[in-house]
């Protein structure tokens, strides 16, 4: 079977080619964000292809020099990108040793292939991929017939290979905004409150004033932007405007809606699925609810877009996770056709999921299609990070579940509040130019949503049944890491251990018993033995150890993670560890750096945040509004990957959030001997659980 | 405008430039340097920050008039792929990195924290770095990358 993403991009040269002696061109439709997919994908194709690593040209993602593979999202890159890459490079690699066959009138079966060159009985044929390149097209479509690598020929697929993408950030470039640009033009963008809001009065000659140097102005509808040679003019112009603007119908931001039960107050669209409503029965039965705030993605580099517009033609530089769908929005935009619209993807600072990125590059394109000519580089505050990009969604999840006479969870229901998770498409500049057009209503997609990802526990129950209200939030949300799935796990893992109480059982023992798959078996019992879970105390003293398991997604990694902290004035973290099994590993040290920094900021989540609604929209628009876990408050951790090289490999990247959420709030009431339910965990929260009980 | 004189990562910059200008400003736009980083321009993240007489500071905010004589140590002057900084060297090692936006600053801060003890424990170094934030979570991996850096730095050439 040709994997989809091939299908999709059905040219194998699209994927790879050998343009010059000794190189082999790879290019792929996903994107690098510092997730090390990069690496990855070309070690796939080394391994397929035999040749060294250092023969890849990884083709910078560009429209038009890359295959069209959507996002880079939602921990797919390896298992979509990775199974058309390892087709692809099959195929090229059967072609070639199939022509230098016919050439030896030999069986392709009696070549092997070293760095790229033919080898038979151990001799080089004088012939390789760069010899034969001129005699076999690659504008073909894949047939699907080769067979490629069982894992026990891989050799570079396996073993941890250094980022590609990680020397040039440690001597000071790399990113979007290192792009040396003649003759730039900075802009600043003054944020439109909110998508009602016009501009009743803007005093142009204060703003001027306080810019100290030559400011221009572009202004049309609700936007405005402010543009200098001088960085500083732009940024001392977009601080003054904000004393010198007046909004009509600007947003206001109700702190109460900042509390994730307020959800239920607000307007939504029901979706229910799953078995029929229980029979009433003597069972034991148990009733919980969870919440999660609004998060910010906190990139540590606020979103950063540049553009030029010459002749009939719009450049585009992104960090945006894709090249595709961001042309799209842009053709939008500008009402120039996709074929003028060249987007190149430049790395930016780590985004999480939909941050900023987008809505930069559609604020630079915009105004460069009003100022023909000049090169915009429009630079983010962080107080619009954090007050204009889409949130992750808050979530309030009711669960409520019975018991049968062994204990075992029989049956279980979850009721899900929740913003959506996915709101791609459109960006806040058409707003502000058309001011009053009301933006899409979230998107319900009966097959897929957000927020029903690992909605059931990954566990062996016999009835469970899920309502989702999507909900109409109060800010703009949209995908950050993991989705909904995180906070759902969060909400069954901890409720698991509040069953395992009532069954008198050991949390660990109680997961045991409801689980057949022999792959879940062993990672639970593997962060049993870690963990020290065998000597775990009866809990109540401060000191608390917690775990938590899930299959991500219900069809991909088995992952559990075990927590011990201590409660303090404040939760102080001591150890954590991580067993996961995601299948055939690419590069064992990129998954660890992945797992390893999902669990941290889990962990700051957990502990640490909540957007604060307020004001004009979002109150908390500063670091100090908004603490995240620091180098001092981080434990040693240590991830544990079961070798499962036979297996299918499952994408990493997001799969350690939700289990680490949950194993630091199993830990919490293992120490205090109290449930807390809402997040974050701060000082506040914990004091008032205490003096409620 | 006035000229301004800076010493930057060893040698004499002169340049024209408002003295309200902020040093981060001028690295980037008038020196071009990209290695310090704009992350929130409130003196709040690290990743801007330089060494400024040795000392590591943000320098989003400072006003370069301030700076006049004084001596400047950015990313670029630690090491460069040719001859990288042990620091630099270590970082890679440990793959110390995710996206890697905050780590021109936390770099520095390293250089700043060993010339003042050359052998810190892995609290002192989490305490030195504490301002900085890191939002992929390579917290632990840089602090044995810092950790690495020492050791090696401590063997006798």
């Amino acid at each position: 079977m040709i994997p989809q993403s091939l299908q999709a991009n059905p040219v194998l040269e699209r994927w790879i080619s050998f343009p010059s002696p000794g190189k082999v061109r790879v290019a792929f439709g996903k994107v690098e964000y510092g997730q090390g997919v990069m690496t990855a994908l070309a070690q796939i194709v080394a391994d397929e292809l035999d040749v060294a690593m250092e023969r890849l040209d990884v083709v910078n993602a560009a429209s038009g020099d890359v295959p069209d593979e959507g996002l880079t999202v939602g921990s797919m890159s390896i298992e979509m990108s990775g199974a058309a890459v390892r087709a692809a490079a099959a195929e090229v690699r059967a072609l070639f040793l199939a022509e230098a066959a016919a050439r030896f009138g030999c069986s392709a079966d009696v070549l092997n292939i070293l760095d790229g060159e033919f080898v038979r009985s151990g001799v080089s044929t004088g012939l390789g991929y760069w010899t034969l390149a001129s005699a076999i097209d690659l504008k073909r479509a894949p047939e699907g017939k080769a067979r490629w690598k069982t894992p026990d020929r891989h050799r570079i697929v396996g073993k941890s290979q250094p980022r590609s993408d990680l020397p040039v950030k440690i001597f000071g470039g790399g990113f979007i905004q290192d792009i040396p640009l003649k003759d730039v033009t900075h802009a600043r963008v003054l944020r439109q409150p909110g998508y009602k809001a016009q501009i009743a009065t803007l005093d142009e000659a204060a703003i001027r004033k306080a810019a100290r140097g030559d400011i221009d102005i572009v202004r049309e509808g609700a936007f405005i932007a402010f543009l200098s040679k001088s960085e500083r003019a732009v940024s001392l112009a977009v601080a003054a405007a904000e004393q010198h603007v007046t909004w009509n119908e600007a947003r206001v931001g109700v702190p109460a809606l900042s509390e994730p039960v307020a959800l239920k107050t607000l307007p939504a669209t029901p979706w229910e699925g799953g078995a029929p409503p229980p029979e009433p029965s003597n069972r034991r039965k148990h009733k919980a609810s969870y919440g999660r705030p609004y998060i910010a993605h906190g990139s540590m580099g606020p979103s950063h877009g540049i553009a030029r517009f010459e002749g009939e033609t719009l450049k585009v530089w992104t960090h945006a996770q894709g090249v595709y769908p961001i042309r799209g929005m842009l053709a939008r935009i500008t009402g120039l056709p996709p074929e003028k619209i060249q987007v190149e993807h430049t790395q930016g600072p780590g985004c999480y999921g939909h941050n900023g990125a987008d809505d930069a590059t559609c604020d630079a394109a915009a105004i460069a299609m009003r100022r023909p000519g000049q090169t915009i580089r429009v630079q983010w505050r962080r107080e619009d990070e954090f007050g204009y990009e889409p949130l992750g969604t808050a979530m309030h999840i009711e669960l409520s579940g019975e018991i049968d006479s062994s204990g075992r969870l029989v049956d279980f229901s979850s009721e899900i509040w929740s913003g959506p998770h996915v709101s791609r498409g459109t960006a806040l500049v058409e707003a502000a130019l058309a001011p009053g057009t009301p933006p899409p209503p979230p998107m319900i997609i009966p097959f897929f949503s957000g927020g029903r990802l690992n909605a059931t526990p990954s566990y062996d129950i016999a009835a469970t049944r899920i309502k989702e209200n999507v909900v109409t939030p109060p800010m703009r949300t949209s995908s950050l890491r993991g989705l909904g799935g995180p906070v759902n796990t969060y909400a069954c893992e901890c409720f698991i251990d509040e069953m395992a109480g009532i069954a008198g059982t050991d949390p660990l023992a109680y997961r045991l018993a409801m689980t057949s798959d022999p792959r879940a078996v062993a990672v639970l019992e593997h962060i049993g033995v870690l963990s020290g879970w065998s000597t775990r105390s009866a809990g109540g003293s401060g000191e608390g150890l917690g775990l938590a398991y899930c299959r991500h997604r219900d069809r991909g990694a088995y992952i559990a993670v075990a927590v011990s902290l201590v409660v303090e004035k404040e939760i102080r973290l001591q150890r954590m560890w991580c067993v996961t099994d995601c299948g055939l590993v690419i590069n064992p040290d990129g998954a660890k750096n992945q797992i390893e920094g999902g669990m941290i900021m889990a962990a700051s989540w957990t502990l640490k945040e909540q957007v604060r609604l307020g004001g004009s929209g979002i109150a908390s628009t500063a670091w100090d509004d908004y603490p995240i876990l620091r180098f001092n408050e981080v434990p040693p951790i240590d991830v544990e990957l079961i070798d499962q090289r036979n297996s299918a490999p499952l994408g990493a990247g997001e799969i350690s959030l939700g289990p680490t959420m949950a194993a630091i709030a199993n830990a919490v009431a293992h120490a205090l001997g109290v449930r807390i339910r809402d997040l974050p965990y701060t000082r506040e929260r914990i004091a008032r659980q205490l003096l409620s009980n | 405008m006035p000229k301004i004189k800076l010493i930057v990562n060893g040698r004499e910059r002169e340049f024209e430039a408002d003295e309200r200008e902020t040093l981060l400003d001028v690295l980037r736009n008038r020196l071009g340097m990209t290695g310090s980083r704009f992350g929130c321009g409130a003196e709040q993240c690290g990743s801007c920050s330089v060494l400024i007489d040795g000392e590591d500071k943000p320098s989003c905010a400072i006003e370069v008039g301030t700076l006049k004589g004084k001596s400047i140590l950015t990313v670029e002057g630690l090491g460069t792929p040719e001859k990288p900084h042990p620091l630099q060297s270590a970082f890679l090692e440990k793959q110390a990195g995710q996206c890697g936006y905050c780590l021109s600053g936390i770099l520095v801060c390293a250089k700043a924290l060993l010339d003042r003890n050359p052998s810190p424990s892995r609290t002192e170094i989490a305490e030195a770095l504490s301002w900085h934030l890191c939002r992929c979570g390579a917290h632990n991996r840089i602090l044995d990358a810092v950790a690495l850096a020492a050791s090696r730095m401590q063997v006798p050439a």
